[in-house]
């Protein structure tokens, strides 16, 4: 006969050290500030990269191989050299590169809904816009990185910006500055979207074409009329003119503030947009 | 703190998705200090409660207030007090256990090596410091669950609310998670917690409130829902199955309950009041040569538990309805 007993209570031993550490050292009063909220979340955004480095790695490989492909393959054809088809193609590989990754600035948002760490930030006594403003800080960075990346092969195989140094570090900052202004309007996808598998595929969409229908890959004068036409209203047009003139140490004034204007416009209207859908989320 | 001051107070309290009233007119009162149970069956808008308590969802009807705080209009602070571990682990795949913490404890305003102090001390604590430099992606679902506790331990919450905390936890780390919230009740936090589990409920609830379909059924001490309930159900497995009716009659005789033949050919259970009872009624069954295989003497089961208080069973979500998690 098998005699089960449930009913007593479970002879756990009594764990000093469990209750030491649960009941122990005192709350800090309150939360972190809003600057080192921020910080903090930078901070994860930072370590992402170590334990995923395949993110940064797709996001630069890629445009590393259409470097190499396009100027050795279609080089001589499009421009007349591989040399000179570097000198043209290399500002729009660069933006193409870093306004992919604004990307994973929605993947990542929405991973975090999704699996509910995004719960746990929100319901933390902090600065409520910091998990969104510490996540573009560390996607900036990230952008830097990849930018560097790109920079470090175009010169190994030849590259030479006519701008010099102070040329590349302008087009990088003024990538940057666009490219975490668009950053929030990922953030709104982010929030939107259900599945990071939906966000992926959104982007996709949105970023082939305005990528690739723009001088950044060959002069919009072979293209036909039509073509032409959306290639004449795409910001990303207008991202690759002005990098182009830096990198080429030809600035234009005008390129520039239409960039920078640009940015400042879409942060002011995408910003409220993204802090309201982040606060409202039920 | 003063006595006077609930823990939790919700007046009325609905949420509703579409025409589904998940919480539908909830009236809470949770002293501080105390260890607090909501037991219900799936979909009976526990995790909605919470999560409502917890200002991650605005109310659509009634109040609440955490430690006199109201949930909308003081989001701010009701937050700096309370610390919420979800049904499902919040926490980030991609980094180590130890950064997760550390990340926590750097936003509850521990900084720098104090908040590599804590977040090490609590993985010793959770018996996760061999797994604290991997990431938490390779972790078993037992650690994580651990985890995820303790990360709501990062800075010692007054009220802390744990949605199932144990749910597919094996009996050790269960065994932690309990030892860790009584700790915590001596330390003078306030703890929610929910769970299918009458037994969890009972051993660590000061009360209980049940819940089915968004409403509260029935609510008190354990003392005094068992006593709507039952102590316990006897189950009986008999050697023959001829045996069964013979045992049943007996049993019903000398215990006073109606048995139930369950669908086992030979198995059958019944409620029961006295516990003590029961050894001499086994007893009187075999020494008339009634072969019983197997007994066993357990709380209610949380359908039981249902099925007295309310004379149906207890039912989980409709079936066109889906599993929501946000
Ligand atoms: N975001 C949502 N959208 C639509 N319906 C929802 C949402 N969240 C919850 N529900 C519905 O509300 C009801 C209560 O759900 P809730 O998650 O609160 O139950 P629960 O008691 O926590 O169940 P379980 O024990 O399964 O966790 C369910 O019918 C569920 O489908
Ligand atoms: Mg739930």
């Amino acid at each position: 006969m098998t005699i089960h007993q449930t009913t007593g209570r479970p002879a756990f031993e009594l764990d000093t050290r469990l209750i030491s550490a649960v009941a122990g050292a005192p709350p800090p009063d309150t939360g972190a500030g809003a600057l080192r909220a921020t910080l903090t979340f930078a901070w994860r955004a930072l370590l992402k990269i170590r334990h995923v480095p395949e993110q940064l790695l797709d996001a630069t490989l890629f445009p590393i191989m259409f470097t190499l492909m396009f100027t050795y393959v279609f080089g001589g054809a499009v421009i007349g050299s591989p040399e000179a088809y570097l000198g043209y193609a290399l500002p729009g590989i660069l933006a193409q590169t870093v306004v992919f990754m604004t990307m994973y600035t929605a993947v990542t948002l929405n991973t975090d809904i999704e699996r509910g760490a995004f719960d746990r930030f929100r319901s933390q006594p902090i600065w409520r816009p910091a998990p969104l403003v510490g996540a573009l800080v560390g996607d900036t960075l990230r952008y830097g990185i990849a930018s560097a990346f790109v920079f470090g092969i175009a010169t190994l195989i030849g590259y030479r910006a006519p701008g010099g140094l102070g040329g590349v570090a302008g087009a990088v900052v003024l990538l940057l500055v666009f490219c975490s202004a668009l950053s929030w309007l990922w953030l709104i996808i982010g929030l939107t979207v259900r599945t990071p598998a939906a966000v992926m595929g959104a982007s996709t969409m949105i970023l082939f074409p305005l990528t690739f229908v723009s001088p950044a890959f060959a002069p919009p004068e072979t293209m036909p009329a039509w073509v032409q036409d959306f290639v004449a209203v795409n910001p990303v047009t207008l991202l690759v003119e002005a990098a182009r003139g830096l990198l080429d140490g030809v600035p234009d004034a005008g390129d520039l503030a239409l960039v920078l204007a640009l940015s400042g416009a879409m942060t002011v209207v995408f910003a409220p947009i993204a802090l309201r859908l982040y606060n409202r989320r039920t | 703190m003063s006595r006077e001051t609930w823990a939790i107070e919700t007046r009325g309290l609905v949420k509703a998705f579409g025409a589904d009233r998940a919480v539908d007119g909830v009236d809470l009162e949770v002293p501080a200090g105390c260890v607090y149970s909501v037991l219900g069956p799936n979909g009976a808008g526990k995790t909605t409660m919470i999560r409502m308590i917890a200002t991650l969802i605005r109310p659509d009807g009634g109040t609440a207030r955490v430690l006199g705080h109201d949930v909308t209009a003081e989001a701010a602070r009701v937050r700096a007090r309370l610390a919420l571990t979800g049904q499902f682990a919040s926490l980030d795949e991609d980094l180590t256990g130890l950064e997760n913490l550390i990340l926590l404890a750097r936003l509850r305003g521990h900084r720098g090596k104090a908040a590599r102090r804590r977040a090490t001390d609590l993985l010793e604590a959770f018996d996760l410091s061999a797994a604290a430099r991997r990431e938490v992606k390779t972790y078993s679902g037992g650690m994580r669950r651990r985890l995820d506790i303790a990360g709501s331990l990062v800075a010692r919450p007054d009220l802390l609310m744990l949605d199932e905390p144990t749910t597919g936890l094996d009996p050790r780390s269960r065994g932690q998670v309990w030892e860790s919230v009584r700790a915590l009740v001596g330390a003078g936090t306030t703890v929610l917690l929910t769970t299918q589990y009458l037994e969890e409920a009972d051993q660590l609830a000061d009360r209980i409130a049940v819940v089915n379909h968004g409403r509260v059924i029935a609510e008190g001490t354990s003392g005094r829902l068992k006593a709507l309930v039952g102590a316990g159900a006897l189950r009986v497995r008999v050697a023959d199955g001829a045996d069964r009716p013979e045992v049943a009659r007996l049993l019903a005789v000398m215990l006073g309950a109606a048995p139930v033949l369950e669908p086992d050919p030979v198995a059958l259970s019944l409620r029961v009041d006295e516990p003590a009872a029961v050894a001499g009624a086994l007893a009187a069954i075999t020494e008339r040569g009634l072969g019983v295989s197997e007994y066993a003497l357990a709380q209610p089961s949380l359908d039981e538990v249902f099925l007295a208080l309310t004379g149906e069973p207890a039912d989980g979500p409709a079936p066109s309805r889906e599993e929501a998690s946000t």
